[in-house]
């Protein structure tokens, strides 16, 4: 996420409101005597590097950050906070994309960083027993000598941690195939914010009672603190082969997906762009792509290697079938590795065509596609402002990727405010205002939109189960009532709108 | 036969709540036995019923929960889509609903006709035992079912996508919908996957469907039991298209399902013999405890009230499912072990108590076949639980015509009494494998989240939920 600014409407350089500084005084020496000093930040100057996540428009400081390496010392340090009811923010590497892991002005930044041992690999059992701090990507690099891998993939595997992972439930290019974060977790130890340390799941396929391990994962750090997750470990498929495919008609490579998945074949990978991404794309790393594409597809098969040859003969008479105006396979890795380059490479390569953009992360049923975007496209000519489509297309998960520039005044709260409008069109078509990226402090407005007043109060009885004063990660993910009613958001559901035939932008 | 009966039941649940009358959420029946009976008065929800949606493209179906788990398959078949975690339907005839699998005629690879999967089907038809399933979607997903592809393809749980339901106060709410990728809010669609219903009552389930593997064969290996345990697990670990590895005592059998390609390679590399006879009726078994091994005892006792007392059969050992880790060794001293989900299922006939020995493996344990209440251990919950509790439980255990069982006879005269029965009781009638204490006071938390007066089939998990 790149978004920098001068002037910043959600930065709050405070540290809340008078009385704070004996409230940091009492947390800071309650901390000194669980942590080593070194492990203990409140200086303003120190605490600075945590003000943000990866949504950086949003900013706060918190009264202290805590570093323990232990879990031991998290359980200690929750217990404390719950004491003294200081509120407690738990943090990964800090690479979310929906402020979730904005510090609380009243509250305890708690990062996970330091505890980042690989306590266990069972090849034979094909778990791996991690830290929450351990990086995504580090788990498949150590499970890799034994053939196994872990399979999410979120496109900044190298920096985001597994904890992070298990709070925003994260997926990755291969999910249609292969799940998200939920699908690939067997046990979870947690630590409630009283300081009860709990098993939920099982190194065993289930667990009696009911599935908290499910209900954990996706909880965006509001129901207790991950401190050792087990996961499960995939055979490294002995072949991958990718597809490119492009097209005239963004309607035409919609319904290709459709036909893949028709003829009975889950890609491990399908991933659209539209000719703005494609040509942003392009521009950055030169991957060969047809910049004059209205969208291409990329389209990855794994598996046996006969059984790769078999399926990539018939994605590729698929592709023609469904009118692309040209279908290249992979000669070789090197070209496969070059394909996903351009689409891995999206983000950064709109970045450099604005001085700033903005990323959403709706989900939306996939035939509904062109119909969502050419309103994307409207909306877009409406606000004067850029957007390059991005599509996990397996999975129906929409990356618009909104281009401003913070510099001119206003120019951010029109991005946000299209952003809402795309997410609210996304609930109307029978989608979802987050895919994986979380709601976080981000998407709270958008969530009275999805949600009813009485499921969001549900929402609220269930965090009271496991946080009766609110203490874990507050004001984040599920809204209050009474910020709905100020949002004056309309609950829709699936074009149960009033007046459907009105038009909206 | 669609009908939608969500306001009828929305408005039996709040009155239920309104005077904290407990109720017993009754589908199909098929799944009465799989856990503690419930005092309450019946909730039928089978009449709530018909696909709502199903689109093959988007992977997804949705459907009222009453639908039949069978015309759910059928549907699903037509269009080459299953249910990939392969769910049990346990309907007492034992019957299924699913109809013949309809392949594409010409989309048939060249495998001979004996091991095509739907050739099966033909077979298990001539079955005299064979009636139409009474299993329905939403008994399904509240039981979180899975099949022998479990291990390979996933839980029920993994392929909710979003539920609708009614709270204990009775609210109908939706969580989750119908895209694969969804984290907005608390996953509560995901945990009602196993909760029996008393967490609320299912009215629409949003399921993930996949593509039916277009070829399936069983491989047939002569192994001992513990040696089948590590080669499940070593096969496992390698790009394998496994779906099911089982072992029924004499020899160990594994499922190949994939492409034509990917299972011929997996053939010649894993060698063993093909399955002689009917290999899905075999699956099929396993699937629904109907192999042999599982006859031994009293798995399958019929549904029962909660004042009739015990399904124990005197003789028959109870059957134990034992969930481990999969490379979890081989106990012999547990005797005949069927050994399925490529080793992280044992199920063993035991008299004794295997609690401890299953969680000492690093699993759990439930035990079938001893599915009895006693209205006491009902009320034994206590909270907010305990009005609901006492007040669907009104005659006691030995009531006419159901057999004694010992530790539960005769009314407990004062405190002291009471509580040593309840003792004995909770310990008689588990099913599931005791929580421990923080992580059971947790899951009251959160039942009274969801149902506060604790209406929605009380005690049928364990008695305080």
């Amino acid at each position: 996420m790149k978004l920098t600014m001068t002037t910043d409407p959600h930065t709050n350089h405070d540290h809340g409101g008078p009385g704070n500084s004996d409230r940091q005084a009492e947390l800071v020496a309650g901390l000194l005597a669980i942590l080593p000093a070194a492990q203990v930040l409140h200086e303003t100057e120190d605490l600075r590097p945590y003000e943000c996540d990866g949504l950086s428009a949003y900013r706060q400081l918190p009264l202290a950050v805590a570093l323990p390496d232990s879990a031991d010392q998290v359980q200690a340090i929750l217990k404390l906070c719950h004491r003294l009811q200081v509120p407690v923010v738990a943090r990964g590497a800090g690479t979310g994309l929906s402020a979730g892991a904005l510090p609380h002005p009243e509250g305890l930044l708690l990062s996970l960083a330091r505890l980042k041992a690989i306590l266990h690999i069972d090849p034979l059992a094909r778990t791996a027993r991690v830290q929450p701090g351990v990086r995504n990507l580090a788990i498949s690099e150590a499970a890799r000598a034994h053939g196994l891998y872990y399979a999410p993939d979120p496109s900044s595997q190298i920096a985001c941690t597994i904890g992070g992972n298990v709070a925003e439930n994260s997926g990755g290019v291969h999910c249609l195939k292969y799940g998200l974060t939920v699908h690939n977790l067997l046990r979870l130890e947690v630590i409630t914010m009283d300081g009860e340390r709990l098993t939920l799941g099982a190194e065993a396929l289930d667990a009696p009672g009911y599935d908290l391990m499910a209900l954990m994962t996706g909880s965006e750090g509001l129901l207790g603190v991950v401190v050792e997750i087990t996961v499960r470990l995939l055979p490294l498929p002995e072949r991958a082969q990718v597809l490119l495919a492009a097209y005239d008609d963004i309607g035409q490579a919609g319904a290709a997906v459709g036909a893949i998945i028709a003829a009975g074949i889950i890609p491990a990978g399908l991933e659209m762009m539209d000719n703005p991404a494609i040509r942003a794309a392009e521009a950055f790393v030169h991957a060969g792509y047809p910049t004059q594409a209205a969208a291409i597809l990329l389209c990855e098969l794994d598996g046996a290697n006969e059984e790769v040859s078999q399926e990539i003969l018939r994605v590729r008479q698929i592709l023609l079938d469904s009118g692309a105006t040209e279908v290249r396979t992979a000669r070789d890795e090197a070209e496969r590795l070059l394909f996903w380059k351009g689409r891995k490479a999206a983000f950064p390569a709109v970045g450099r065509l604005s001085p700033d953009y903005y990323c959403m992360d709706g989900t939306i049923p996939r035939r509904r596609l062109p119909e969502v975007l050419a309103r994307i496209a409207e909306m877009s000519a409406a606000y004067g402002l850029p957007v390059a489509n991005v599509f996990h297309a397996g999975d129906g998960n929409l990356h618009p990727l909104i281009l401003y520039d913070a510099n001119r005044p206003g120019e951010l709260e029109r991005t946000e405010e299209l952003g809402g409008k795309i997410l609210e069109l996304c609930v109307e078509v029978g989608g979802t205002i987050t895919g994986e990226h979380g709601v976080g402090t981000e998407k709270i407005d958008q969530m009275c939109v999805q949600f009813h007043p009485l499921e969001l109060t549900q929402f609220h009885a269930v965090k009271a189960a496991f946080d009766p004063a609110g203490l874990l990660n507050p004001a984040k993910a599920v809204p209050t009532l009474h910020r709905c009613a100020e949002f004056g958001a309309m609950h829709v559901h699936a074009n149960q709108l009033k007046f459907p035939d009105l038009p909206r932008f | 036969m669609n009908q939608d009966l969500t306001q009828t039941l929305a408005a039996q649940v709040a009155s239920a709540q309104a005077e904290g009358r407990a109720l017993r959420i009754q589908g199909g029946g098929s799944k009465t036995w799989l856990g503690r009976a419930v005092c309450g008065e019946p909730l039928t929800v089978g009449g709530h019923r018909g696909i709502l949606s199903y689109e093959p493209t988007e992977l997804v179906i949705t459907a009222r929960a009453g639908t039949p788990l069978g015309e759910i398959q059928a549907a699903l078949a037509e269009r080459g889509q299953w249910l990939a975690f392969e769910p049990p339907h346990f309907s007492p005839a034992g019957g299924l609903g699913d109809e013949p699998f309809k392949a594409d005629p010409d989309d048939r690879p060249s495998i001979p006709d004996s091991q095509r999967h739907h050739q099966g089907f033909a077979a298990f038809k001539a079955d005299p035992d064979n009636r139409p399933s009474t299993a329905t979607l939403g008994g399904t997903i509240a039981c979180g079912l899975s099949g022998p592809a479990r291990p390979y393809s996933g839980a029920a749980r993994d392929f909710v996508l979003g539920v609708r339901l009614i709270n204990g106060k009775g609210e109908v709410l939706r969580f989750g919908g119908e895209v694969m990728k969804n984290v907005a809010g608390y996953d509560l669609s995901r945990l009602m996957a196993g909760a029996q219903g008393t967490l609320g009552v299912l009215l629409d389930v949003s399921l993930k469907v996949l593509p039916r593997p277009a070829v399936e064969l069983t491989l047939v290996f002569d192994l001992s039991p513990a040696e089948a345990i590590r080669r499940f697990n070593q096969w496992a670990g390698q790009p394998l298209p496994i779906s099911a590895a089982c072992h029924d005592g004499e020899r160990a059998y594994v499922r190949l399902a994939g492409n034509e390609a990917a299972v011929r390679a997996a053939q010649a590399r894993l060698g063993g013999e093909v399955f002689a006879g009917d290999a899905e009726s075999f699956w099929r078994a396993v699937r629904e405890l109907r192999h042999p091994f599982f006859r031994q005892g009293s798995a399958h006792q019929p549904g029962l009230a909660c004042q009739t007392g015990t399904a124990y059969q005197p003789g028959a050992a109870p059957l134990w499912r034992l969930s481990l880790p999969p490379a979890a060794p081989h106990d012999p001293a547990l005797g005949p072990q069927f050994i399925d989900w490529g080793g992280a299922l044992r199920w063993v006939h035991s008299e004794d108590s295997l609690w401890s020995l299953a969680r000492a493996a690093g699993g759990h344990a439930s035990r079938y076949g001893l599915a009895f209440v006693s209205q006491d251990a009902g009320a034994a919950g206590g909270g907010e639980a305990d009005a609901a509790g006492a007040a669907g439980a009104a005659s006691p255990a030995s009531a006419s015509g159901a057999p004694d069982v010992p530790g539960t006879q005769g009314p407990g005269a004062g405190p002291d009494r009471t509580k040593a029965r309840e003792t004995v009781e909770m310990t008689d009638s588990a099913v599931f494998q005791p929580l421990p204490p923080a992580l059971l006071a947790l899951h009251r938390r959160l039942k009274a989240a969801l149902d506060p007066r604790g209406i929605l089939n009380p005690g049928r998990i364990y008695p305080e939920l």
